[in-house]
């Protein structure tokens, strides 16, 4: 890491796994179950994310010290809406169908608490340069938890990844069909999200006691 | 009629919770007791109902494509500033839930104390952002529907974080294993309630489907009534053991 010093390093990593912002600091919940029926919606969502997060951050950073602290919250939801908008531009310029799947999810990314609770907590407090990392990491950390559910459930759902029939073909019972292997359809139903998303917290906590609540 | 049917609809079969997974953050960050349950699910039906309508005569008027020829005449018929809807509606919101709070706290300091402390953590939350989205996504023609639909959203959050809100407080007694603690278990009984709430779905669209839905539904109810079937079986069993030992 010579790049990145020891505490601009961990910036990026915590988020990670041990301070999770949607196991652990059960930020941004919204969205993490409604658009991951398919694993190609949650790495869009994913990027979407990092981006406003990312710029985000720093957009408040550098103007943490003008912003009067009594309208904050409106000042902030501006510049996400701001940026949001942007992202939804683009998505409906290059990948018109996937706007489409995505649908208000990408306006939600507004009041995502994951972007607010970044804010509050960390770059109103500190540099740009740390916001910024701050950002990708808890962008990061949110991807990754949204593309571990997409994948479980586009997997054993649809019995595809990213669109790609990877467990044989259901209909001409080719691949692991042919030993009389059945799609889950019920993982595709909404609820499912919620008990895939509890699961990985078990998973999580069990593996890192320090975590477990009383 | 059409009232009560998109009322009903927007309580139990699009809920906001189970249906959409909107508000989840403070939907999970409250719900630890009914009674602040109550007050936060109070303030979002208040603030759905003032905001949904405020914000569909804005889609109206300003933002659709056209729109703006109704409100500045026909010259500006080609105009189009639908691009602007999140910046307008959580303007919008925000600045209401800063003026309904200070409205109450002038006129109702009671209302204020028990509602008070939520509304700042209403203008960021994804259900009222989300009622204003989806209002305007399926196209709500009137403004007394959009305020039906802005109540009844209100309502069925409300309803389920109440509901969560009981079951958590019960569940405090129960030996749940050490790491589903807290958030875990949470998000599996949200999971299973939901699954409940998708009973209500064919309540109103019975039979005007198209067939490749209705399968795959009918092939999750064969599911769950296998599953169910099991589950009555295991029980049975574990009652015959029960009174065998006694």
């Amino acid at each position: 890491m010579g790049l990145l010093s020891k505490k601009d390093a961990k910036l990026i990593t915590d988020p990670l796994a041990d301070n999770n912002p949607i196991t652990i600091q059960v930020l941004g919940i919204c969205s993490a179950l409604a658009i991951t029926a398919e694993l190609k919606a949650s790495i869009v969502m994913a990027i979407a994310v990092l981006f406003v997060l990312a710029m985000g951050n720093v957009v408040i950073s550098l103007m943490r010290n003008i912003i009067p602290s009594k309208i904050r919250i409106i000042v902030q939801l501006v510049v996400v809406a701001a940026l949001v908008i942007v992202v939804d531009l683009v998505l409906k310029a290059y990948a018109y169908d996937l706007s489409k799947t995505l649908s208000v999810f990408v306006g939600l990314i507004i009041t995502n608490c994951i972007i607010m609770g970044r804010f509050e907590a960390f770059a109103l407090a500190n540099g740009p340069w740390q916001s910024f990392l701050d950002g990708i990491g808890n962008a990061a950390g949110y991807g990754i938890i949204l593309i571990i559910v997409g994948f479980f459930r586009e997997l054993l759902g649809s019995g595809t990844l990213l669109g790609y029939k990877v467990l044989g073909d259901p209909i001409e019972k080719t691949g692991v069909y042919a030993f009389g292997y059945e799609n889950n359809g019920f993982m595709l139903l909404a609820p499912m999200a919620l008990i895939v998303l509890g699961i990985i917290i078990w998973v999580q906590r069990s593996r890192n006691e320090a975590l477990i609540e009383d | 009629m059409e009232h009560l049917e998109l009322f009903f609809k927007s309580i139990f079969i699009d809920n906001m919770v189970f249906a959409t997974f909107l508000g989840m953050c403070s939907y999970l960050a409250v719900s630890k007791k009914v009674k602040t349950a109550v007050g936060l699910g109070a303030a979002v039906i208040f603030v759905l109902a003032i905001t949904v309508p405020l914000n569909w005569l804005l889609d109206q008027y300003i933002l659709q494509p056209g729109a703006l020829a109704k409100t500045l005449g026909p010259e500006y018929a080609d105009y189009d500033l639908s691009f602007l809807s999140f910046i307008l509606f959580i303007a919008t919101i925000a600045t209401m839930v800063q003026l309904v709070e200070i409205v109450v706290e002038k006129f109702s300091p009671s209302l204020y104390n028990s509602l008070g402390i939520f509304l700042p953590l209403i203008a960021v939350n994804c259900a009222i952002l989300g009622g204003s989205l989806f209002m305007q996504s399926r196209e709500i023609p009137t403004l007394g529907l959009a305020l039906t639909y802005g109540v009844g959203s209100g309502i069925g959050w409300f309803l389920a974080i109440l509901a969560i809100a009981a079951i958590r407080e019960k569940i405090r007694y129960s030996k749940v294993p050490a790491p589903l603690r807290g958030l875990g278990i949470t998000f599996i009984i949200t999971g299973l309630m939901a699954i409940g709430f998708m009973s209500f779905g064919g309540m109103l669209t019975g039979g005007d489907e198209d067939k490749g839905e209705s399968k795959t539904e009918q092939a999750i109810l064969k599911k769950d009534t296998v599953k169910e079937n099991e589950i009555n079986k295991l029980s049975e069993n574990g009652e015959n053991k029960t009174a065998i030992n006694q």
